[in-house]
């Protein structure tokens, strides 16, 4: 099909942008998928936007390629657009809708422009809806890439969150492990915990592992490695919350933890700590229930 | 023996070796397992998950539900096309290993479970079942 075809469409997209536009923006609020996400004002602006970034697109004749830097002005669009609807918790088939539903706008206009059921206007009209489709999955795409940032994003929080360090007195530290020690949550581990023992001065380390639910083989070594860090910065490590079920294991497993001091509760491990560092623990009779 | 639930889970990345214990947890708390028990066959399962993904490049775990009328068990089967095992019993050897672990996954496996079988059509692919049974209450 010739490419002046093509451009007239371009033109006479432009000519009539605010009908397309009120068509378009109707199609989408007709839209059975569409939450209330995105404000209606948000939604009139940035079919605008686009519509103007698309008819420039396709004025430069491109129809074939979405990757060509004709389309770099729509691509940043769209994507920006998915990243905050993604963000502002619009539905996937929503965010895809956006570009899916100005197709049925610029049809008619195609068929106004070259006349409805001539091969002319069904050329392009297939033409039309293949860049659509591209430009809609490559929304799509988008909507998900966002979503996936979000989820790293998290993971990479809950990691560092559930791995505090704590100052429990005067030279003694303590980290309650929580959910699966694996080796990403272990470095954090050991690197926060070292530094703990420099910046606090501590000589006594507690790994409390009441909350780690499993302990196999990989997890008793990560444990292992960090109580024998822990040794080389010339503190002591105990490790606590040995839950009996965890033991039997332990034992069945054939690991031999016989150099490190451990505690069946947390409690004990606050004692031992205590007096390692010369502390005394005196309940005043006085007050004894 | 009769087979009355199975489930099948891949084990492609770390994620799913805890996607594995999760789905075993499920199965041995239906069972009625007493909590060491438990968390033996969690453990169990977890060594050999690794296992797979670690020396055979990734595979699959089944977990089985199975009868035998007067006890029920869950069987575990774990499944790799990895380069397989040459020799079994330097393999089942306690500190023998040819990866960064500690070498206790497979005798420690054993050693938690109550039937334990290994096939490995060297050089390709390792086959790992374990079975762990409960009298019938």
């Amino acid at each position: 099909m010739a490419n002046d075809t093509m451009t007239s469409v371009a033109t006479l997209m432009r000519d009539s942008q605010k009908e397309i536009l009120a068509d378009w923006v109707d199609q989408q609020l007709k839209d059975p998928a569409r939450t209330q996400a995105v404000p209606e004002s948000s939604l009139r602006a940035s079919s605008n936007e686009f519509l103007s970034i698309f008819q420039e697109a396709i004025q430069k004749g491109n129809l074939d390629n979405m990757a060509a830097p004709e389309w770099e002005g729509a691509r940043k669009m769209l994507s920006e657009l998915s990243a905050s609807r993604a963000l502002q918790g619009s539905t996937p088939s929503e965010t895809a809708s956006f570009i899916f539903s100005l197709k049925e706008p610029l049809f008619a206009l195609i068929n106004k422009q070259l006349g409805a059921g001539n091969i002319a206007s069904s050329e392009a009209i297939v033409r039309y809806s293949k860049v659509l489709d591209q430009l809609g999955l490559y929304t799509f795409e988008s909507f998900q890439k966002s979503r996936e940032a979000v989820i790293r994003r998290q993971q990479k929080d809950m990691l560092e969150m559930s791995t505090p360090v704590i100052k429990l007195w005067e030279g003694v530290v303590a980290v309650p492990l929580i959910g699966t020690l694996d080796s990403a949550r272990t470095q954090i581990v050991m690197e926060n915990l070292l530094q703990a023992i420099v910046d606090t001065n501590s000589k006594v380390a507690i790994l409390d592992i009441t909350g780690v639910p499993t302990v196999d083989t990989q997890t008793a070594q990560h444990l292992i490695k960090t109580v024998s860090a822990t040794r080389l910065m010339g503190a002591d490590c105990i490790v606590s919350g040995i839950r009996p079920q965890i033991a039997q294991t332990i034992v069945h497993l054939g690991i031999d933890i016989q150099d490190i001091t451990t505690k069946a509760l947390m409690s004990d491990a606050i004692r031992e700590a205590m007096e390692r560092t010369g502390w005394s623990v005196i309940r005043n009779t006085s007050q004894e229930s | 023996m009769v087979v009355k639930s199975q489930e099948s889970r891949a084990i492609k990345n770390e994620d799913d070796i805890a996607v594995v214990r999760s789905s075993v947890k499920r199965v041995v708390a239906l069972l009625n397992f007493s909590l060491v028990n438990q968390t033996k066959i969690i453990t169990a399962a977890s060594e050999l998950a690794r296992n797979v993904l670690e020396h055979g490049g990734g595979g699959e775990a089944r977990i089985e539900l199975v009868d035998e009328g007067d006890r029920v068990g869950v069987r575990l089967s774990f499944e790799d096309l990895g380069k397989g095992i040459p020799d079994f019993d330097k393999a089942m050897e306690d500190g023998y290993t040819t990866g960064k672990g500690m070498g206790l996954g497979l005798g420690g496996a054993k050693r938690l479970m109550d039937e334990f079988s290994i096939t490995s059509n060297s050089p390709s692919g390792t086959k790992v079942s374990i079975t762990k049974w409960q009298e019938r209450i």
